[in-house]
Order: C-alpha cells, then sequence, then structure tokens
C-alpha cells in the first residue's frame, strides 16, 4: 500500500526567515499524525504548503506516491485534502453555514445560490460536533470561540476529504466539544482518512495519535511511534531538539 | 455586516428573540432608514409650506436621485471588499464626452442605430476603465484608492482632451429620452404595469423561498408575516407608482409615470441586489471583505472577483454618465464633477461600511434618496448651495455616528462589525 501523504525537504524562507528548512512527514490512509514544536517551529507554515496557502521554495508533496503540484487552495481542496486553520480562516460578517460552504456553494440549476440546501446539510453537520449549536443565522464574528472553532471543523468535515489537517483545533473548546472532537478523530480515523493533527496539548496528543513528528526551527527532530515514547522523551525532543537516547532503535 | 446577506433573518439582532420586524423578515436597519427618510420628508414637507411632498416635487426628485443611485448601487460593492472608488464622477464624464463625440460628430446624425450604438460604446468604455482599475489593484497590488484616484484625474482630464473643453450638442432625440425630461416616461399604463409585476415578482419570490424551506423541513415564518410584509411592500410599490402617475405632463393631462432614469436605477438596484444575495459572486464579494485572508484559503478566486467588480463600477459610472449627458441635452466637461462624493456619501449613509464586509444595495439606494432629498428640500427653501454643502456633511457624520452606534448594540464587541 502507497503513503497517502508524503512532503520531502520543504523549504520556506519569509524575507530573511527560513521557517521550514527541509521539514517533512509522511501519512498513511487510516492513521492519525500528531505534529509537534514549540511555538514558532515552522508547524502551520508546513500544514499551509500542504493546503496551497503558500507554495513551497523548495521540496516535493506526494500523494498516493504520486507527485502533484498545490498551487492554491482549490488544487488542495480538489486533491482531497481539508485544513482547518489555526486562525480558523472565517468569514466574520458571514453566518456560520455561508462559511461552511464557501468557495464550494450549492447552486440550483441556473447558477443561484440554494440557500434552503446549504442551511439544512450545514445544519446536520454542525448538529453533530455540537447538538447545542443554534445561533445559524448570525455573523460568526459575534459567535464565541469555541463555537467559531465547531463552524470552522464542520466546514472542513462537510466534504468527503482523504486527509484532514487541524492546526490546533480543539484550543477553544470546552471538554465536551473536545471529547466530541476526540470522538471525531477516531470515527474518521477508521473510515480510512488520514489525520494530521497540531497541537501543544500532549495529553491529546497520546490518546489520539500513533505517530508523532516533532519539528524544531524548521527542521524534523523526529518522527516516533506513540507507544514508544514517554510524554517526557516527547518533551525533550520538543524543546532540546534530540531524540530520546533509549527509542532511537525504536526510530520508524 | 450579513445585513443583506440571504441567511440570516434580517431584523433578528443576534442575541436577541426575533422582534416584530424580525418576524415579519423585514431588515431592521432597513427599516431604520426608511424611517429616518420619512421624517426627513415630513419635516422638508412642513419647513416648504407644503411643496415638498407633492407629484411633483417627488417626480423630479426620483429623476434627480437616478445618476448618484446608479452609482451608489456599484460603491456599495467595492466598498464592501474594503476597497473604495474615487474615479467614478471622472468615468461618468469621460463615458458621457466618449458617447457625444461619437453621436453629434463622428456617427452619421439621425440614423436609428446611432443612439444605440453610441451608447453600448460608452458603456463599454467605462467598463474597460473599470476593469483595468480593478486589474492594477488585484495584480498588481496599488492600493485601490490610488489606483483610483490617479483615474479622478486621469479621465476627467481624458473627457477635456477629447475636444479641448468644447460642450457637444445637441444629443439624438431617441438618447435624450434615457435623461427623462418631458418625454422620458412610460405613461400611467405601463408604469401600472411594472407596478403589477413588481408586486407579482415579489410575492412570487417570497412564498416561493418559504415553500423550499419547508420542503427541508425549516419552520417557516407565520403565513400571516409573511402576507403583511407582502403587503407592505406591495403597498410601497404601488403607492410609488401611484405618486408618479399623478404628475401630469405640463399643460396636459397625460400623465407622466416613471420617467426612464428611474427605471434605469430601479433595473440597476435589481440587478446588483440579485447579484450580491443569490450568486456566488456576491458571496465571494462579501466573504473578501469580511476576511480575504479566509476567502482566500477557501479558494476564492479574490482577484477575478475585485476586477469584476471594478469592471461593474465602471460599467455603471458610464450608465450614469450616458443618463446625465441625455438629461443635459450635451456632452460637458462638468459631467459627474464631484459625483464621487455624493456616491460615497449614499452608500455610507445607506449602511456601508468603509471598514468592508457589510452593506446593502438597497440601503445606498435609500441613501441616495435621502441626500437627494435634503439638496431637493434646501433648494425649494431658497438655501444656498454652500450651506447645503454644510448641512449635507453635517448628515454624513450624524450617519455614520448613528451607524457606529447601532453596531455596537447589534453585532456585539468582536471582530468584522469594525
Ligand atoms: N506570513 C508570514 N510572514 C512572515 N513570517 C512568517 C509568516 N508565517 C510564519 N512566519 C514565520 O515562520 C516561523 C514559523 O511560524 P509558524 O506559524 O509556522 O509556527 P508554528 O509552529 O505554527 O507556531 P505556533 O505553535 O505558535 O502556532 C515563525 O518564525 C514566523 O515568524
Ligand atoms: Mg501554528
Amino acid at each position: 500500500m502507497t503513503t497517502l501523504v508524503e512532503m520531502h525537504d520543504i523549504h520556506k524562507q519569509f524575507g530573511g526567515v527560513a521557517a521550514l528548512d527541509g521539514a517533512e512527514l509522511w501519512l498513511e490512509a487510516g492513521e492519525v499524525l500528531g505534529l509537534l514544536g514549540h511555538n514558532g517551529a515552522g508547524k502551520s507554515t508546513l500544514v499551509k504548503v500542504l493546503c496551497g496557502a503558500y507554495p513551497a521554495d523548495r521540496g516535493e508533496i506526494l500523494l498516493d506516491g504520486q507527485r502533484v503540484e498545490i498551487r492554491n487552495p482549490r488544487d488542495a481542496r480538489k486533491l482531497g485534502i481539508e485544513t482547518i486553520h489555526q486562525t480558523l480562516a472565517l468569514a466574520d460578517n458571514l453566518d456560520a453555514v455561508a462559511n461552511i460552504f464557501l468557495g464550494r456553494e450549492i447552486v440550483k440549476w441556473g447558477g443561484a445560490l440554494d440557500q434552503a440546501a446549504m442551511e439544512h446539510a450545514g445544519r446536520n453537520v454542525l448538529a453533530r460536533l455540537n447538538p447545542n449549536f443554534t445561533n445559524h443565522h448570525v455573523p460568526v464574528g459575534s459567535l464565541s470561540g469555541g463555537q467559531r472553532q465547531v463552524v470552522a471543523i464542520a466546514r472542513a468535515i462537510q466534504f468527503q476529504a482523504r486527509v484532514l489537517v487541524m492546526d490546533e483545533p480543539t484550543a477553544a473548546l470546552g471538554p465536551a466539544e473536545t471529547a466530541m472532537v476526540g470522538d471525531l478523530v477516531r470515527r474518521l480515523q477508521s473510515e480510512g482518512m488520514g489525520l494530521i493533527i497540531v497541537s501543544h496539548d500532549l495529553h491529546d496528543v497520546f490518546s489520539l495519535c500513533g505517530r508523532l513528528t516533532v519539528m524544531k526551527t524548521g527542521r524534523p527532530v523526529g518522527h516516533v511511534r506513540t507507544e514508544d515514547v514517554t510524554q517526557d522523551d516527547v518533551l525533550g525532543m520538543i524543546i532540546a531538539g534530540r531524540m530520546p537516547v533509549q527509542t532511537r532503535a525504536a526510530r520508524v | 455586516m450579513p445585513r443583506g446577506l440571504g441567511h440570516r433573518r434580517p431584523g433578528c439582532l443576534p442575541g436577541m428573540k426575533p422582534g416584530l420586524l424580525g418576524t415579519l423578515g423585514i431588515d431592521a436597519r432597513l427599516a431604520a432608514l426608511l424611517g429616518t427618510l420619512a421624517a426627513i420628508w415630513l419635516g422638508l414637507h412642513v419647513l416648504t409650506d407644503g411643496i415638498f411632498l407633492t407629484p411633483r416635487n417627488l417626480w423630479n426628485l426620483a429623476s434627480q436621485t437616478a445618476v448618484v443611485g446608479i452609482m451608489a448601487c456599484g460603491m456599495v460593492l467595492v466598498i464592501v471588499t474594503r476597497r473604495i472608488d474615487l474615479s467614478v464622477g471622472s468615468i461618468a464624464g469621460c463615458a458621457g464626452m466618449v458617447i457625444a463625440v461619437l453621436q453629434v460628430e463622428v456617427f452619421a446624425p439621425g440614423t436609428w442605430w446611432n443612439p444605440w450604438l453610441t451608447l453600448a460604446i460608452g458603456l463599454g468604455v467605462g467598463a474597460a476603465i473599470g476593469a483595468a482599475q480593478g486589474a492594477l489593484n488585484a495584480w498588481l497590488a496599488i492600493p485601490a484608492f490610488v489606483v483610483t484616484l490617479a483615474g479622478l484625474l486621469i479621465f476627467r482630464g481624458v473627457a477635456w482632451l477629447l475636444t479641448s473643453g468644447r460642450t457637444v450638442a445637441p444629443m439624438d432625440p431617441t438618447f435624450q429620452l434615457l435623461g427623462g425630461g418631458f418625454q422620458g416616461s412610460i405613461g400611467a399604463a405601463a408604469s401600472w404595469v411594472l407596478g403589477a409585476l413588481g408586486v407579482a415578482a415579489l410575492a412570487w419570490l417570497r412564498l416561493s423561498a418559504r415553500a423550499r424551506r419547508q420542503r427541508f423541513g425549516f419552520t417557516p415564518r407565520p403565513l400571516w408575516a409573511e402576507a403583511v410584509t407582502i403587503l407592505l411592500m406591495s403597498g410601497l410599490i404601488l403607492g410609488f407608482v401611484a405618486v408618479m402617475n399623478s404628475y401630469n405632463r405640463p399643460r396636459t393631462d397625460i400623465a407622466q409615470g416613471i420617467s426612464i432614469p428611474v427605471l434605469v436605477l430601479i433595473g440597476v438596484a435589481c440587478v446588483l441586489e440579485w447579484l450580491a444575495r443569490t450568486r456566488r459572486f456576491g458571496r465571494y464579494v462579501y466573504a473578501i471583505g469580511g476576511n480575504p485572508e479566509a476567502a482566500r484559503l477557501a479558494g476564492v478566486p479574490s482577484a477575478r472577483i475585485i476586477v469584476a467588480v471594478f469592471a461593474l463600477m465602471g460599467f455603471l459610472a458610464a450608465l450614469a454618465g450616458a443618463v446625465a449627458t441625455a438629461r443635459l441635452n450635451a456632452g460637458a466637461n462638468s459631467t459627474g464633477e464631484l459625483a464621487e462624493l455624493s456616491v460615497i456619501a449614499a452608500a455610507v449613509i445607506g449602511g456601508t461600511s468603509l471598514a468592508g464586509g457589510s452593506g446593502t444595495v438597497v440601503g445606498a439606494v435609500l441613501g441616495a434618496v435621502i441626500m437627494q432629498s435634503l439638496d431637493n428640500g434646501m433648494v425649494l427653501l431658497g438655501l444656498p448651495s454652500a450651506l447645503r454643502n454644510v448641512i449635507i456633511g453635517v448628515v454624513l457624520i450624524v450617519a455614520v455616528w448613528a451607524d457606529a452606534l447601532w453596531r455596537r448594540r447589534a453585532g456585539g464587541a468582536r471582530g468584522g462589525e469594525a
């Protein structure tokens, strides 16, 4: 079986700053990968390269073993890559349903927006994530942080994706909603989707992810199976940028 | 503001129970604008000893509103995308002059095709200028303020250079109808037919949207509320027609009916409202204004949308220039001068936020009517133009201040409602 996503030797400069300097990761179908690193390590930048927000200066991306060009967000979506951005990337003046379908509106014959159909589908996906979500008709700018995050997640799972990237998806969520996202991750995983989760919460990461990729200053520190390491080992990788000694052999 | 976007039930503010307006499905801010307009009209009626609210004056007021109103409709979309177009007055003047020169001095005058062809060329010139400005903004990332400030200078200059400052007249008689005037109205019968069509379209739109929501299992508005709304709006439409029909051509008892420039304005407003509410294009315009980065990440073709918005604005400016030229019966260098200010003011009074992301076409038309009403009333009162400008300026500030208060109350402190 070929690997779902591979990113090799990705470089990205912003002005003089090398945000990515040879970053890499890979992801199998049905796998949850944790992407870890200190603030400014380049996690979001790597995610944005994968979703087409920034083209990489150098490096290659393979999907199912085939080299692909992802020049813009449309390309990524066409390839089945969905992203929940750290900033959520919501249009604050539009309501939840309009945000969920932004760029992929359902239209009637003749090209008119099918508001009722979108609202129907949008309400369903929102209800799956949070049964208490009732603010369907207010601009998302006036929703709470957690509600906004639910809208961003709903947008990513509304369309059949093969790869789902979540950049700190639970940062603003309460315990119940966080548990809901955990269940969601496991369900999508069992359906064969590949997921990449960026998070600083090691507890969540250890409970959800099968494998971890740690970055430091735009470079890969290492890739480990969650079962082979302790949280302290991973903290060492994040902070000191060193592979834990006893698991070096178990490096995958 | 979602204000104006289809999904949100208008009139229902976040965290509030839908009040009467919400139940009726009427946008509370539009209702507030209508209320303001009514107050201004009554006030001016009293101040002018009863000459303001007469069919004759209202008919003139409607025709005077057309030029600014047509441009204000497009300006809403430009401002919603967080941009501005300062060149609209100059584009109007330039397109008007192009039409005049072609019509009077280049093509054979008196042929049936002359007015149509020259009008089409003029509108094409406007759209092309707009598209070029949009492209400079979208692809070369030159701020719209700068591009269109340059456009203001360039196209005013081009209009002058076309004739070295000469005024070109007279225009083709058919073309003159576009400006209104004594012949340029459609008469009573056609006005009633249009009014009836408008009522039918309104009822069909609201009831079919209701039926569709029901089919998806949403609880619709109560039928009585829908009926009340349709009746209220039908009353406005038919009342408007009745007023236009009760002004007779001078020294006859033939009713004028809706004048052609007003018809053009109504058509433009309907098309833009349709674009803004029911098409992807409109959705993307609002998304770009709400959060440009989010729009980009969602795959919205932002650059193309921006170019299209400016092209549309240029087209409408040229259309307004054609109306003004027809009305004046001459291509003149002063056509459209300072119009950009009235147009932007109309959009802003109509509730368009200069921060982007919010505004409605209907609001902008109401804003244009409010501005024109004040101006018209003050002329009737014999106020000098300098004082009229002072008052309009004060009104602009009060309108924006009231709008800011409203937003703070309605939208909460969080993003997007700046
Ligand atoms: N658009 C940009 N322009 C300039 N520099 C940027 C840009 N985006 C990221 N950077 C820089 O790239 C580096 C990596 O940033 P990135 O957002 O990828 O970090 P991160 O690992 O996601 O951090 P965090 O945990 O805080 O989210 C940082 O030094 C940042 O300053
Ligand atoms: Mg980040």
